[in-house]
């Protein structure tokens, strides 16, 4: 930017020579821009004005049968009295807690096993997979019924292992989290096994070689090259698993529907509930602030400690 | 696969972490027995994964009544296949199926058409305001739709899109994520090809129509996959906007389904097996392509 002030005076070359004959001129951008464009128009319509146009609802008393009105921060203090808003916080962090250490061991695991050669090993994949593009609707019945408490296989299974009261899952206030949390970790370890795998095929196998040589266990290998190599897939799965995480609804209403009670009652189904139900916008928006405020404080948070380490 | 075999003395390679070298010289036993014990815990991790399949294909091939019993029947001892000729005259399945399949594909498709277009302005063209912009996609995938969606619920009801498909597709079709993917694939392949056809005097339309879309395919075999299922699979989204039973798709068919019918348990499992194949299918057609399109896509931040 700071050089190519004069145009075609000077026989100097530009330090870049990105085309033979680049003028200055509006043409790469009128070219670039219409690359973006078509994309960019709906990107920004329903997606950029919304974000913004929700925040300012979030200050705003609106709903289907009044006019918007300016409030300050009404919907807030109102979100603060309001009960079901502090379990819904509660039960989102506690399904978030739950998914994704399980959801990043689970898929690293499968990942790491299934990075070798190996008769059937595209089979293997394909398997691990396959409950990620199973419809969701289907994966919550199906998980229910596994986990009906009187004649569910999974507490078949339990009372085979000699638990004389197994729990009562779904219809329980204390075990349907972890029903839920249990299903959604099946469902999402294949999408994320084939991140790591991705991530894992980068690693040189050099450096492996090298360890061996220098009498490195699997243990030791695993932890100074395979971790560290892993980083940069590591972060990204783990930035996409918490925007998954915090972001829980549609698994929940249909396996639990937010019950028994509150139980597992989590954000994204009180703004759907708030805001498209009730019709108050403004709350909903207030609400939705506060998840979005979550999840970019953890991505951030993510993202300094992994600049840390890379520094 | 030609390996470098000069150069490595180790006496174990098949017990390489990462060794996609096929072992030319595997002479150890314990290798082989190692390899065996390791199919063996492949296949039973696997098993253990598909028992929620397994459970809903047998369920679909009972009645009602059979599908609870102690202990589980993993096999009928008598198949109803009829659940699968009912299930068309219970529930107007066709007509969810082909709601589904319709979104699913017009949406997949503009998501890469318009994606792989804007991703090879972001990737192989410069011009100012380029990087700010990118990073504005970039940032909203981390923001949670949910976080928006009420304005945005707001906006389609003045365009007048509630209870439309169109409304779906706009929603849908625009994906950050899709840019985001296409640029990281586009990114692997070498600027000297381009300048290449450049020089030919190619115009930059063709050069992304006759040279990084076929070079893409990978890429846009994961982005049309990925979005084919995720909108297959979507379900928030149709039962916010879709009110009309005639628009329903799969999911909010079947769910509606369970809702109806609670102890209908046989038909809602044969209900499942049905809204799941359609993506089953797709995915295994395309899953070479997939897997080839992500690990290459790279991926890194």
């Amino acid at each position: 930017m700071t050089v190519s002030t004069a145009p075609a005076l000077r026989k100097r070359r530009p330090p870049e020579p990105a085309a033979p004959t680049r003028r200055r001129s509006l043409r790469p951008t009128l070219v670039g821009w219409s690359f973006i464009l078509p994309n960019f128009l709906g990107f920004a319509l329903l997606t950029l004005v919304p974000m913004v146009f929700g925040l300012a609802l979030s200050f705003m008393d609106w709903s289907p049968w009044g006019d918007p009105e300016w409030v300050g921060f009404e919907n807030f203090e109102r979100m603060i009295r309001n009960s079901t808003f502090w379990i819904a916080l509660w039960n989102t962090t506690y399904y978030a807690a739950g998914h994704i250490p399980l959801t990043m061991a689970i898929s690293l695991g499968l990942a790491l096993l299934l990075n070798r050669t190996l008769a059937g090993l595209g089979f293997f994949r394909t398997a691990f997979f396959l409950p990620y593009v199973t419809s969701l609707v289907a994966v919550a019945v199906v998980w229910n019924m596994l986990f009906n408490p009187t004649s569910g296989p999974v507490n078949q299974f339990l009372q085979l292992l000699g638990v004389s009261d197994p729990p009562g899952w779904t219809s329980s206030t204390a075990w349907a989290m972890p029903a839920v949390i249990v299903a959604s970790v099946w469902r999402d370890m294949g999408y994320y096994m084939v991140l790591f795998l991705a991530g894992l095929q980068t690693i040189p196998n050099e450096l492996y070689e090298a360890a061996r040589v220098d009498g490195a266990n699997a243990w030791q290998r695993f932890w100074n090259i395979t971790l560290p190599g892993l980083r940069p897939t590591t972060f990204f799965v783990l930035v996409m698993c918490t925007v998954a995480s915090f972001k829980v609804f549609d698994l929940i209403v249909v396996m639990t529907d937010g019950g028994p009670g509150r139980a597992t009652k989590v954000l994204s189904q009180m703004i759907y509930e708030e805001g498209i139900r009730e019709g108050r916008f403004g709350l909903a928006s207030a609400i939705s602030l506060v998840l979005f405020v979550l999840v970019a404080g953890f991505t951030v948070i993510q993202f300094l400690i992994q600049r840390r380490r890379e520094a | 696969m030609t390996a470098n075999p000069t150069v490595e003395p180790i006496p174990h390679p098949a017990t390489a972490e990462a060794g996609p070298e096929r072992g030319p010289r595997r002479r150890a036993t314990p290798l082989t027995l190692r390899s065996v014990a390791y199919s063996v815990l492949l296949t039973g991790l696997c098993l253990l994964i598909l028992v929620p399949f397994v459970w809903m294909i047998s369920s679909s091939l009972k009645h009602d009544n059979q599908v609870f019993t102690v202990p589980t029947q993993w096999i009928p001892r008598e198949f109803v296949w009829s659940n699968y000729a009912d299930i068309w005259t219970q529930i107007p399945m066709l007509a969810y199926l082909h709601n589904s399949a319709f979104l699913a594909v017009v949406i997949s498709f503009l998501q890469v058409i318009t994606g792989s277009f804007a991703a090879y302005g972001f990737a192989k063209l410069r011009f100012p305001g380029r990087d700010w912009l990118f990073l504005a996609y970039l940032a909203t995938i981390a923001v949670p739709w949910q976080a928006y969606m009420i304005p945005q619920y707001l906006i389609m009801e003045q365009l007048g899109l509630v209870d439309t498909h169109l409304s779906i597709i706009l929603l849908q079709a625009f994906g950050a994520f899709g840019v985001f993917l296409m640029r990281q694939y586009y990114q692997s392949i070498p600027d000297e090809l381009i300048e290449a056809a450049r020089i030919d005097g190619l115009s930059e339309y063709r050069i992304w129509w006759r040279i990084m879309l076929p070079l893409s395919r990978p890429a846009i075999a994961s982005l049309g996959l990925l979005t084919f299922v995720s909108t297959w699979n979507d379900y928030m989204g149709p039962f916010i906007y879709f009110t009309s039973n005639e628009l329903w798709t799969v999911q909010l068919g079947l769910r509606s389904f369970v809702g109806q019918y609670d102890a209908a348990y046989a038909m809602i499992m044969t209900g499942s097996v049905i809204s799941v194949l359609p993506v089953v299918l797709v995915f295994l057609l395309g899953q070479r392509q997939f897997i080839q399109g992500i690990a290459t896509s790279g991926l890194k931040g």
